[in-house]
């Protein structure tokens, strides 16, 4: 009895030794499901500069990322969309950290590689219901997106300027779900974020004659993308690992990180101009 | 020193009962305080009539929840058309045809099949049943109510089958010797004695399988498709649950959509209170003739 009293308090002492290990710093992120490629790749940069920090990220949505940092449930706000009035009156700050392009996905064997502006908008208003028009086999079309508010939905919306206008066959809650949706259905077309792409098996199509890479969507030759934020209050007290993170995310040398993730570095401030 | 340690005892019980009962009054508060606000700004008529849920809409957002509640009710009948004769006959053949131990076995099955995980449900959904109508039916997608409605059927079997099989279980004895003596075949006395004499446990189970229909969330999310249309067989659809599930994390608090998602969880807390409403009715309706 005695003994096992002993053994507990051992136990117990070794648990909060190992709490308490690691410096106890974390930065917490939450957010869009389409930054957290990105994410990934700085917060293990990141957690290699400074030994002893700990990076989480969880993916909820852009909304969800930017209410946490405002109520003070995560340390930074995840946001691939722009901040609305709202969010900015209620204190919120967004630092642009990336631009990501959002690429049009089809399934492997849909034979169309190619689609215009045009094109795409009267598909996804629901002008277009099947794929001869298009060029492809003689098979229905199924409009695949995301669900309302998603930042990935909003800015494929604005960049073909047809904003709560579109006729989806389904919804999905997550960029993952889209990707896998349309490779499993080959009479899908979606969108999905570029940095989620790598080693996706849906095909990313041409717009406007332009691919979906990292150049074209820096130069803006790509027409469809976002910016990626990282958001915060602006009267928050945040800790030093909290505040080294943020400088660290919005500085210079983290470009090639951002170009492993699929994100490109953004380029000057007016090059991103998706309304929110 | 018995009677005190006897009394301790019981009022442990008894706090304990207290909490489930304070839990669920607790929630009860919660969805009303937080569900109501919507509803009166929005206004009760196009709230539960809109036929439109466009929540997300810049300028105009739209708050019907019409299609989501249809595709529930919809979702649920259909689940509850499938799996109730189909649940009926398994529990008729378990509790009156069938030897002893092939009924253990397949009761064992029936247990297993209902400790299945939704999700695990949703995704054999998603693999095999959505592909199958998609091509089958030359579908742009098979994901819809169809689809819904099948993995539903399969999840509200085992309740079915569990409560009519014991309602059944219970019909005295000799009500089916008395049909037997009058000439009626086994199949006969089945059908048309026991059946009826279980009607009550029957009820029961339809009202425990509807139940179950309408609160599950991520199986009809996984095939539904989640599009916010009013309901057809073949169409993509959104349900009460699913709709919660979809948009909750993209609302931003305070938002008039975030309270909306609130009164959607109401609404569905309503439709549950009547299911349970009249499976206490079914229940106690069952009991006067004997």
């Amino acid at each position: 009895m005695k003994k096992g009293r002993i053994c507990l308090v051992f136990v117990l002492a070794a648990l909060l030794m190992g709490c308490s290990g690691g410096g106890g710093e974390t930065v917490e992120l939450d957010g869009s499901t389409a930054m957290l490629p990105v994410m990934a790749v700085l917060g293990e940069a990141f957690e290699a500069r400074e030994a002893g920090v700990r990076v989480n990220c969880s993916g909820s949505g852009s909304g969800a990322g930017i209410e946490g940092a405002l109520s003070g449930r995560c340390d930074i706000g995840l946001s691939s969309r722009e901040l609305t009035e709202e969010e900015y009156g209620r204190g919120a700050v967004g630092r642009v950290i990336a631009l990501d392009g959002v690429a049009v996905v089809v399934h492997p064997d849909n034979p169309v590689r190619a689609l215009t502006r045009e094109a795409l908008a009267a598909i996804f208003t629901g002008r277009v219901t099947r794929w001869t028009a298009l060029g492809g086999g003689d098979h229905p079309v199924a409009v695949y997106g995301r669900e309302a508010g998603s930042g990935t939905r909003t800015a494929f919306e604005a960049a073909l300027g047809i904003t709560d206008r579109c006729a989806y066959t389904n919804e999905y809650s997550a960029t993952g779900d889209v990707l896998g949706n349309v490779a499993a259905n080959p009479n899908a077309v979606g969108y999905a974020s570029l940095s989620a792409l790598d080693g996706a098996e849906a095909a990313s199509l041409t717009v406007d004659g332009a691919a979906c890479t990292l150049e074209t969507v820096r130069s803006g030759e790509y027409p469809i993308s976002r910016p990626f934020l990282l958001v915060t209050r602006a009267d928050g007290a945040y800790s030093r690992a909290v505040e080294d993170f943020l400088r660290f995310a919005a500085g210079g040398e983290v470009e090639g990180y951002l170009a492993m993730a699929g994100a490109a570095a953004p380029g000057t401030e007016e090059s991103h101009g998706t309304a929110a | 020193m018995e009677r005190r340690r006897e009394k301790a005892v019981e009022t442990l019980f008894f706090l304990c009962a207290l909490t489930a009962a304070a839990l669920l009054l607790l929630i009860a508060a919660f969805l009303i305080s937080s569900g109501l606000p919507a509803i009166q700004e929005i206004g009760l008529r196009n709230f539960l009539l809109g036929r439109i849920w466009d929540s997300a809409n810049g300028e105009h957002p739209r708050f019907g929840i019409l299609p989501l509640l249809l595709s529930s009710v919809y979702g649920a009948a259909g689940a509850l058309v499938l799996g109730l004769p189909l649940g009926l006959l398994t529990a008729l053949f378990l509790a009156k045809a069938a030897p002893r131990r092939l009924a253990a076995a397949i009761r064992a099955l029936v247990r297993l099949l209902a400790g299945i995980p939704s999700v695990v449900c949703g995704l054999v959904g998603m693999t095999v049943l959505v592909p199958l109508l998609r091509e089958r039916l030359d579908l742009p997608a098979g994901d819809g109510l169809l689809a819904a409605v099948v993995v539903l059927a399969v999840m509200v079997l085992p309740p079915v089958i569990e409560v009519s099989e014991d309602a059944l279980a219970a019909v005295p004895r000799s009500y089916e010797e008395a049909s037997l003596a009058l000439g009626a075949t086994e199949e006969e006395t089945w059908l048309h004695v026991s059946l009826p004499a279980a009607g009550s446990g029957v009820a029961a189970a339809a009202a425990l399988g509807a139940g179950r229909a309408v609160g599950e969330a991520m199986a009809v999310l996984m095939v539904a498709g989640n599009a916010a249309n009013m309901p057809a067989p073949l169409r993509s659809v959104r349900l009460l649950t699913s709709g919660i599930a979809m948009e909750l994390s993209y609302a931003a608090a305070g938002s008039l959509r975030q309270r909306a998602l609130y009164s959607i969880a109401l609404v569905l807390f309503v439709v549950i209170l009547l299911i349970n409403a009249l499976l206490y009715f079914a229940q106690r309706g069952g009991r006067r003739p004997c």
